[in-house]
């Protein structure tokens, strides 16, 4: 199914470019972090990427088809994980429902998953009286069930503590090693260096670079990126 | 008067539950797929839709009793079916009385939920079907009171089971239409005595899903 290639991909709203003709290709393997300031672009483009929004212009081509419909086999999790008013256990096998895994395979699936993100003790639990970590531990484990081949994930640690954060981005590399491609997007540079692989740099709605994370952080191809790294935030 | 009440006055307590909770009953299933429709699917002429939902939920019971009158009279499309002055005819009567109300609020607590749910379901995989089917689930909750809200709005109401159901004694007599009668007779002591049972049914029916519901959130979130 990957790559996954966007030719010269925009998404206007009002006549404001949110994403403004972004071309890429995202190959499997390596962990892309979307990094960029807020109201940069990351949060549309992952939904473009991932089909919850569709281009206003350009196209969103997986494994070198023209989008046909949504490719099953990709998740996403989102910056604040909605859970279904159930179980822990049930919210994760919702999941597997919908995917079209048969009933008798969905319990021992959510199990092994809620063990690997250390939520076993809690999955008998309403998924909506867990800690904002857990819950987000929740919607990794909801995501990973599916096996997607690739993983889209919004600022999934945004709202965290770093106890949480640090155990989420455990379970985000534990994800990569099963097999699934990572696009992670985040505001946080330390973040970004201990995930990524690569970088793909967005500031106002363009893809302002791309990039192995090494090169990235040691030399910024447009001078953007490299204030965005020294910390300095000339878009606020 | 009520702790001595004989046969008859039991009867009309237990016909209206019956024709009310009957006619609930079918505006629910007419009604909440119908909300949970209007609150995801977007189609041309929705906008319409709902504004008449909405004036719906403000239907004059006596025009409805009028309506669905003539409708089962002896000459109207449905007289043949000999419905008119029994207890489904007033079943009828209110079904359609309660339908909008419960389609119109449970539209509004579906809305809200799909703004909440509506990107991690479509992320899922979800369906327009799978996804009304988790949406009302997971608002049963809130649902309770929206049907509960068409529940009182049944069972207060007189102009429509006194147009299509005749008010015979035995047959199709109902709290609210007895309190009519006695009080146009001047008994005054039974019409307040049932509209005493009246008040107390609903308020128990209400205090007891509002237990329910607190125990729910408080245990679900």
């Amino acid at each position: 199914m990957l790559p996954l290639i966007l030719e010269d991909v925009s998404f206007v709203v009002g006549g404001r470019a949110i994403i403004d003709r972004i071309s890429c290709d995202l190959a499997a393997g390596p962990r892309t972090v979307i990094l960029g300031p807020n109201g940069s672009g990351k949060s549309v483009l992952m939904r473009l990427c991932h089909g919850l929004l569709t281009p206003t212009s350009g196209r969103i081509v997986w494994g070198g088809n023209v989008d046909d419909g949504r490719p099953r086999a990709q998740a996403m999790v989102f910056q604040r994980p909605v859970m279904l008013r159930r179980s822990a256990l049930a919210n994760v096998t919702y999941g597997l429902a919908l995917a079209g895994v048969p009933r008798a395979k969905r319990e021992r699936r959510a199990r092994e998953v809620l063990d690997a993100v250390g939520l076993m003790q809690v999955a008998a639990r309403p998924a909506r009286v867990l800690s904002g970590g857990e819950q987000q531990k929740l919607a990794l484990a909801r995501a990973w069930a599916l096996e997607p081949e690739v993983l889209f994930l919004d600022e999934p640690t945004a709202n965290l503590d770093p106890g949480a954060t640090r155990e989420v981005e455990r379970i985000v590399d534990e994800i990569h090693a099963s097999g699934t491609k990572i696009v992670m997007s985040t505001h946080n540079l330390g973040q970004a260096r201990r995930l990524a692989d690569e970088i793909l740099f967005m500031s106002g709605g363009r893809l302002a670079d791309h990039a192995p994370v090494e090169q990235f952080f040691a030399e910024p191809s447009t001078g953007e990126a490299a204030s965005f790294i020294k910390g300095e935030l000339p878009w606020s | 008067m009520i702790f001595a009440a004989d046969g008859t006055l039991w009867g009309i307590v237990l016909l209206s539950l019956r024709v009310t909770v009957t006619a609930v009953a079918v505006a629910t299933v007419v009604g909440l797929p119908l909300g949970a429709a209007l609150a995801i699917r977007r189609f041309a002429g929705r906008h319409v839709l709902l504004v008449t939902l909405n004036a719906l939920m403000g239907l004059p019971p006596v025009v409805v009793g009028l309506v669905v009158y003539l409708l089962l009279s002896r000459a109207g499309p449905l007289g043949e079916l000999g419905l008119l002055f029994t207890p489904t005819a007033m079943v009828i009567a209110q079904a359609i009385l309660v339908t909008p109300i419960i389609a119109g609020l449970s539209r509004q607590v579906l809305e809200d939920a799909w703004h909440e749910y509506e990107e991690q379901l479509r992320s899922l995989g979800a369906t327009p079907t799978a996804a009304a089917a988790t949406l009302l689930w997971d608002t049963r909750y809130s649902l309770v009171t929206v049907v509960l809200a068409g529940f009182g709005r049944a069972a207060a109401e007189v102009g429509a089971v006194i147009i299509v159901g005749g008010n015979i004694e035995g047959v199709t007599r109902v709290m609210t239409t007895a309190i009519s009668l006695e009080t146009s007779k001047g008994d005054l002591p039974l019409a307040l005595g049932l509209g005493l049972i009246l008040v107390a049914v609903v308020f128990l029916i209400n205090a007891a899903a509002q237990v329910i519901k607190t125990a729910a959130v408080r245990r679900y979130g």
